[in-house]
């Protein structure tokens, strides 16, 4: 494989194997090994474990909510049990399963992609890892420490987006809405540092012939995720901390009754609420922009333009964060300004949904389970990007906002999207992680239960908001028309759980007993291809050198390499 | 072709929705914006069809060719020679950059056209002005120099072959609130520290409903509004009734009165003529006059009431009202006194 002498290709040279061990290593060496580490494969595999926890957390939380919800007027849940439910479950999808998620795979692959031995920090990505840890266990701790006065809650119930002054002092009794803002307060202090680590890495450690403009797209768009976490995840900070002077120390920002603003922290939350969707979203965009040409057997369509218009996506999304504010009464003029812009995120957005399924035209594609979660994402992204367009649209955001229907949307966007893109990239990756691949049959099981029980659960919420239904509201009326898509809902959540179950036997199952991976299961291009599975302690025996986007295309064609075309 | 679409989606709709019994009084609506009952309502599902129509035509043009790809681009068994490999194009990529920005203009100019209609900061000639302030978890109606201040319900007037408007003042008493009667037309948040106006509409007389739509705590689900809009003369003559101060209290329900005006309950309510003078809780004096108490939370009736009296928590769990710790015989005098405030 290794083909000296000709400068034009890629020079690689495979890394030997993990050490042989002499026995079985006793387990508490085993636990120091995992939590003294630095390596950002250990630590990327730590986090992505974290990510799956909470999802199945949080997914169990929704899940009760639906229960509640799938006839009218149940009782099994009280109104402050059901509050609680799904400000833990909002707060805990955005902030401890995609926030992992995303630092988690771009801590695994980013050096293995563009050929580094590890993150430029690797101390400071440790630390940041475990603030994430103790931030998300400050969370849950509320369940069991926010009591504070007698009655006065457990865990918090002011919403994801905690609006003041409903976390004020006066409404917000106890220490519940406290555990909230630190919990977050803490993780956010950890991403904003990975962020700052990852940018380091990629700007400074690409490997010999890796400029910017041959780094794989995956690259490019965490590039970009972490310039959006260093802007937007300060602002949050900012806010909270003023939040918690205004419970634990008497000020008055955001306390409306003594001459703060309400508004003010509507406007900074959603100077960091917006981008932070994009946040969630850009690492979906990412693994499947690598994995779409994989396994359509052609290079990805019209990469410069790939490029601009993530980055233009990353500068648009810091200009749109009134759209979540259209119903607050700002003026027309503004509601305009926020409109236009809103939709023009739509265009770099359509340009890659153009541009992936170009990528497939022509190509001969085989779907194994990570093309079939990749073909799931293009669909449902494209549907959830259209109903994105519907709802920047002012007079029909009127219609529907804090309703049901945003409720389907973002869903739509994060499940359909981001949940679906991530399964694809673990099926993708878990071989390279492990040296063993998940079990296939399953895995195509799963993405046909898991795509009915989707669109189950959340096309028929649509519906029920542009039928006038509210999102968080505990129960509702027989009267009104939402019983049968409320049961549609609730029926999908059932078909649900039978595919996330097939997910964590297949998890539980290969891991230990998976068929062998070898180095290259997908016949794949970029470098983390090229070493061993799992990679070895710094990855690369010597540092690799490319002429191309694709250095394993180059190797495999060396008739008719990549870099003539670049 | 706008009217085309909505004829088909419209038809389709009603035939999935109205399966549900309608048990409320005749005439009342539910709150769908598929049913809208105004200009306000109307514009916004016009646009809406308009979304539609041309996201439906992008999401066919993406979805076929990605289905088109997934069917005729797959691997065939044994065909181990890669594809030819397409690097990108121009032309067409600039295709699929100018086509989308020219639609979005198109949508941008058409949508500010909307906006510039709908959202007015003065009321429109001839309607109904009312000044709404959003509590934790009801509605208080002040309807200005009328002279009356009710709870949960709205009333408006409407002459023969005219649409009624109504436009409202909003202000909140504690958090954010937002007021949403979905056939009426759009909603607008309620916010302390900040006073916003909505213009709706309605084209026949009937009783709207909707309800709060931004998170307020624990009750936030049962915070609902009744729109009642009724022909001029009938409003007329609940102005007139609620503008009186409540009755005196008549032998029968002497009892009632006096343990109603010894209990705390006046330091929340208000049932002007008597010394009840709180303005934490509903106005009371004409509480018999609603269809339902607790902004919703259940139909007026001799039974809710006096469950309701007996301890608010079980109908309305978390809402501000404490049970008052009366027994059941009480209870049943501060009722039947209650029940003469027609
Ligand atoms: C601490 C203040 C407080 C006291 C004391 C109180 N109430 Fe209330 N009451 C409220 C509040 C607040 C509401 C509205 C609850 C809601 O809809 O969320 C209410 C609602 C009601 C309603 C329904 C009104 C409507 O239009 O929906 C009735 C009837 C009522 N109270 C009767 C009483 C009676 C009788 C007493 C005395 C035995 C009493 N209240 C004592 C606060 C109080
Ligand atoms: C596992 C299946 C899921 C189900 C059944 C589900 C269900 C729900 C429901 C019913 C609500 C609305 C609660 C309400 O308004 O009353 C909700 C809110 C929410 N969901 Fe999910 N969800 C799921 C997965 C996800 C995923 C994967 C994410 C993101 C990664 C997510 C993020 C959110 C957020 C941010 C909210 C808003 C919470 C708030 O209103 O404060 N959900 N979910
Ligand atoms: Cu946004
Ligand atoms: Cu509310």
């Amino acid at each position: 494989m290794r083909l000296l002498g000709d400068p034009q290709v890629s020079t690689l040279q495979k890394p030997n194997g993990p050490a042989p061990l002499d026995g079985p290593v006793p387990f508490l060496s085993k636990l120091h090994e995992w939590v003294a580490t630095t390596d950002h494969k250990k630590l990327g595999m730590m986090y992505v474990t974290c990510g799956i926890v909470y999802l199945i957390i949080a997914g169990l939380e929704a899940s009760m909510m639906r229960w509640q919800l799938a006839w009218p007027g149940q009782t099994i849940l009280s109104p402050e049990e059901f509050n609680r439910l799904f400000t833990m479950h909002g707060t805990t999808m955005v902030f401890f399963v995609g926030m992992p998620v995303l630092f988690g795979t771009a801590n695994f692959l980013i050096p293995l992609m563009i050929g580094a031995r590890d993150l430029a920090f690797p101390r400071l990505n440790a630390f940041g890892f475990w603030l994430f840890l103790f931030g998300s266990f400050l969370l849950y701790f509320s369940y069991f420490g926010g009591q504070g006065l007698y009655g006065m809650g457990s865990a918090p119930d002011v919403g994801w987006f905690a609006y003041a002054p409903l976390t004020e002092r006066t409404f917000s009794r106890g220490h519940s809405t406290d555990y909230w803002i630190l919990g977050i307060f803490v993780a956010s202090i950890g991403s904003t540092l990975t962020a700052i680590n990852l940018i380091a890495t990629m700007l400074g450690m690409r490997c010999k012939g890796m400029t910017l403009m041959k780094m794989p797209l995956l690259a490019w768009m965490m590039l970009v995720d972490c310039f959006l976490v260093v802007v937007a995840l300060p602002p949050l900070a900012a806010a909270q901390i003023m939040l918690i002077f205004d419970r634990l120390l008497g000020a008055h920002f955001f306390d409306a009754q003594a001459g703060g603003s309400a508004l003010l922290w509507q406007n900074m939350f959603w100077f960091f609420g917006h981008p932070e969707v994009y946040i969630l979203i850009l690492p979906g965009f990412a693994f499947v922009s690598e994995i779409i040409p994989v396994f359509s057997r052609k290079v990805i369509f019209g990469y410069p333009l790939m490029v601009a218009a993530s980055v233009a996506i990353g500068f648009i999304s810091l200009g749109v964060w009134a759209h979540h504010m259209f119903a607050v009464g700002l003026s027309p003029m503004l509601n305009a300004i926020f409109m236009g812009s809103t939709m023009l995120v739509g265009v770099p957005t359509g340009i890659k949904m153009f541009n992936w399924s170009a990528t497939m035209i022509g190509g001969k594609i085989r779907f194994d389970t990570p093309m079939l979660f990749s073909t799931g994402f293009l669909c449902q992204f494209l549907l959830a990007g259209l109903t994105g367009i519907w709802l920047a649209t002012v007079p029909f955001d009127w219609a529907v906002s804090d309703s049901y229907f945003v409720v389907g949307h973002f869903h739509y966007v994060l499940f359909g999207g981001l949940l679906f893109a991530i399964f694809a990239a673990i099926f993708y990756w878990f071989p390279k992680a492990t040296g063993r691949m998940l079990n296939e049959t399953l895995g195509k099981w799963q993405f046909w239960i898991l795509i009915v029980g989707f669109n189950l659960t959340f096309g028929p919420m649509h519906v029920s908001g542009m039928l006038g239904m509210p999102r968080r509201i505990y129960t509702y009326e027989a009267d009104r028309g939402w019983e049968l898509w409320n049961l549609l809902s609730s029926i999908g959540v059932v078909v649900q759980i039978v595919g996330f179950a097939l997910f964590a036997l297949n998890l539980l199952h290969s891991s230990f007993k998976g068929r062998r991976a070898g180095d290259d299961p997908w016949d794949a291009w970029t470098l983390e291809w090229s070493t061993t599975s799992p990679p070895p302690a710094y990855n690369f025996a010597e540092e690799p050198v490319v002429y191309s986007r694709r250095p394993l295309w180059d190797i495999k064609h060396p008739e008719d390499p990549d870099w003539k075309y670049e | 072709m706008v009217d085309l679409g909505s004829l088909i989606w419209h038809a389709s709709m009603s035939m999935l929705t109205t399966a549900a019994p309608v048990c409320e009084p005749a005439g009342t609506i539910q709150p769908s914006m598929f049913n809208p009952a105004g200009a306000p309502a109307a514009t916004i599902l016009g646009i809406t069809w308009l979304l539609f129509v041309i996201t439906g035509a992008i999401a066919i043009v993406v979805l076929s060719l990605i289905a088109y790809a997934a069917i005729r681009c797959r691997r065939k068994d044994g065909d181990d020679l890669e594809p030819a490999q397409v690097y990108g194009s121009n032309p067409i990529e600039l295709a699929w950059t100018v086509i989308p920005l020219l639609i979005v203009f198109l949508l941008f100019m058409i949508s500010a056209r909307g906006i510039f209609d709908l959202e007015r900061t003065t009321p429109p000639e001839g309607s109904l002005e009312v000044s709404v302030t959003g509590h934790r978890w009801w509605w208080e109606f002040d309807y200005g120099d009328l002279g009356i201040v009710t709870a949960g319900e709205l009333h408006v007037p409407i002459d023969d072959g005219k649409p009624a408007d109504l436009f409202l003042t909003l202000h909140s008493a504690d958090v954010a609130h937002s007021f949403w009667v979905p056939q009426l037309g759009g909603k607008m948040d309620v916010i302390p520290d900040r006073i916003n106006h909505l213009w709706l509409q309605a084209n026949a007389p009937a009783t709207y409903v909707g309800q709060c739509a931004e998170y307020c705590g624990t009750q936030h689900a049962k915070m609902l509004i009744r729109v009642v809009v009724e022909p001029r003369a009938d409003f007329e003559a609940w102005v007139a009734n609620q503008q009186k101060d409540a009755v005196a209290a008549d032998a029968a329900v002497k009892e009632g009165h006096d343990l109603f005006l010894r209990t705390s309950c006046i330091n929340c309510h208000t049932v002007r003529g008597t010394v009840a003078n709180g303005s934490f809780a509903p106005d009371l004096t004409h509480i018999m006059s609603r269809d339902t108490i607790g902004s919703g939370a259940a139909p007026n009736n001799p039974k809710t009431l006096r469950q309701w009296v007996f301890d608010p928590q079980n109908i309305k769990p978390g809402c501000d009202m404490p049970s008052m710790k009366l027994s059941r015989h009480e209870v049943d005098l501060v009722c039947a006194y209650l029940e003469t405030l027609k």
